[in-house]
């Protein structure tokens, strides 16, 4: 599904923060992504998310060229991918519902024919007594919950999570692993960033470790 | 004994919770806050100044022209005083020499009395006109459009009564076309200046207020919205903002006028209300002034709605050029 070949990034004339990359994201894969801080996980999820482009290397996403997608047609290519940001980027004059809602909206859906299942995953997330909501009012944890089902509401065919258990008690940590093994289960492939080494450890997954710029992958 | 049943009444009234109702979904950009109202009250101020300028410089305009054609639409012949003639004889003779050229409507003579007013500002009152040698007057009305031919009439007059003199008021027209048309440019470059004032205020009130609401435009993109929807989003909030701004605005503009105009009403034929319609001609909008609010609302709503399709365009475009070019690492997140 994903395909990196080479793949190497820089910032402007600083050094390169990732290195010779070259690996394969399969469909309906799980796998984990970790390394120290500043290791370089967030640009890495970045990439696969079509946010940035590399300075060399070749990244096939969907069986396509990255260089060579218009930019009009990323949008049509990022609904295929669920991401969950580290700072979770809801919006706050929208209540969680709404925040949850807001990819089938942009895609112009009918609010009747997605209401149902906003709610049920909001119930699944334990958000069911906070639809309606504001973010501002949200503690860390409930945000961070909100973002994951806003991120898993249109079952995206690849899942991007950058710590999307960092916020939360470890109950609710394994229950959102519960989440993210459902989908998996259904078709999705997961990449999770984390440094949680005992979520790492609940389940037999693949594991993709950055340090100094450079990814040693353990299947 | 006591926790037991107050667990099972908690289960029991968790049961019978109704079913959460879910709020009128919110609009994607958030309807009101401090940068929109703020937009709101520069977009109506500019709206009532550029309303204003255009009310005025319209009124100064059609004065400016009032004047002109006033003084253009009569022609006077001057009889000087000669013993040699019988004055009031001359004076009809000269009335219906002009009136047989075609272009001429009316003749009056001033008659004596009307001259003596005429001079009483500067030689008082009691004025003997026999005892002072004071030329007569015969005030020719005349089609604008079609003028008679002037050199012609002043050739047949000085041969019928050689005292005679043609004043067409060609120097003083001449001079109150020069003085309407300086006043309709000077007008007009308040007008443009105005105008450009409003556009840039609008355009750059838009970027502002727009500036505080990127993350939102951030994160349409990134859940998947297609750059027209996202421009669509913001294009119609904007618009119901600069609507809202400009038509109170405009009306703001019409009130003025409206109020001027009825003051100007009431108080006719009072020194200030005489002066005020001396310099400015009459405070009514008439439909071009009316029309011109309206275009003006127009304008102004077109632009801000353009300015913000193009800044979202732009700050997507942004988006993606920090995604093809890594050295941009502005408003991207901790790597």
């Amino acid at each position: 599904m994903i395909h990196f070949e080479n793949v190497g990034l820089r910032y402007g004339m600083g050094p390169e923060i990732l290195r010779d990359l070259t690996f394969d994201i399969p469909r309906r894969s799980f796998q984990f992504l970790t390394g120290p801080s500043g290791a370089g996980k967030t640009t890495l999820l970045r990439l696969l998310f079509l946010s940035l482009q590399p300075t060399r290397g070749i990244i096939r996403s969907f069986d396509r060229e990255v260089s060579s997608i218009p930019r009009d047609e990323l949008p049509m290519l990022r609904r295929r991918i669920g991401i969950v940001f580290q700072d979770f980027r809801l919006l706050d004059h929208l209540t969680t519902y709404e925040n949850v809602a807001l990819p089938l909206r942009v895609r112009g859906k009918d609010e009747s024919s997605y209401k149902a299942d906003v709610l049920e995953l909001l119930k699944w997330v334990g958000l069911g007594e906070r639809i309606n909501v504001l973010p501002p009012v949200l503690s860390g944890g409930e945000k961070q919950r909100a973002a994951i089902a806003r991120a898993l509401i249109d079952r995206p065919e690849l899942l991007l999570a950058d710590e999307p258990t960092g916020n939360v008690d470890p109950p609710m940590a394994q229950r959102l692993l519960s989440l993210f093994l459902e989908l998996n289960r259904l078709g999705t492939a997961v990449v999770i960033a984390t440094h949680d080494l005992s979520l790492m450890d609940q389940v037999e997954a693949r594991r993709m470790i950055l340090s100094q710029g450079r990814l040693d992958i353990y299947d | 004994m006591t926790e037991a049943p107050r667990e099972t009444a908690q289960e029991a009234q968790g049961a019978r919770r109704p079913e959460m109702k879910v709020r009128p979904t919110a609009p994607i950009v958030p309807p009101s806050n401090v940068s929109g109202n703020a937009l709101m009250a520069v977009i109506a101020i500019m709206a009532f100044l550029a309303c204003l300028t255009f009310g005025a410089v319209n009124m100064v305009r059609a004065t400016a022209s009032s004047w002109q054609s006033q003084i253009s639409r009569e022609i006077t012949i001057q009889i000087k005083p000669d013993d040699a003639i019988d004055m009031e004889q001359a004076l009809k003779d000269a009335r219906d020499l002009a009136l047989t050229f075609s272009g001429t409507r009316d003749g009056t003579i001033v008659d004596r009395e009307a001259t003596a007013r005429l001079l009483e500002p500067w030689l008082g009152e009691g004025l003997n006109l026999d005892e002072l040698p004071v030329p007569r007057l015969v005030i020719v009305t005349i089609d604008e459009q079609s003028p008679p031919d002037f050199t012609a009439m002043r050739k047949a007059l000085s041969a019928k009564i050689p005292q005679a003199f043609l004043d067409d008021h060609r120097t003083w027209v001449d001079r109150l076309v020069a003085m309407a048309r300086t006043t309709a440019f000077i007008g007009t470059g308040v007008l443009v200046l105005v105008f450009s004032a409003m556009v840039l205020t609008v355009v750059f009130a838009t970027r502002g207020a727009l500036s505080g609401n990127r993350h939102i435009v951030e994160v349409l993109h990134f859940v998947g919205a297609e750059a027209g929807f996202v421009a669509s989003e913001f294009q119609k909030h904007f618009l119901k903002i600069s609507l809202k701004g400009s038509i109170a605005g405009g009306a703001l503009a019409a009130l003025f006028f409206a109020v001027a105009g009825f003051w100007q009403g009431r108080s006719i034929a009072t020194p200030q209300s005489d002066q005020a319609t001396a310099l400015f001609g009459s405070f009514s909008m008439g439909l071009t002034g009316y029309l011109g609010i309206a275009a003006t609302i127009a304008v102004i709503a077109l632009l801000t709605t353009l300015t913000a399709r193009f800044t979202v365009m732009r700050t997507i475009h942004e988006i993606d050029q920090i995604r093809s070019d890594p050295s941009r690492t502005d408003q991207l997140p901790d790597t």
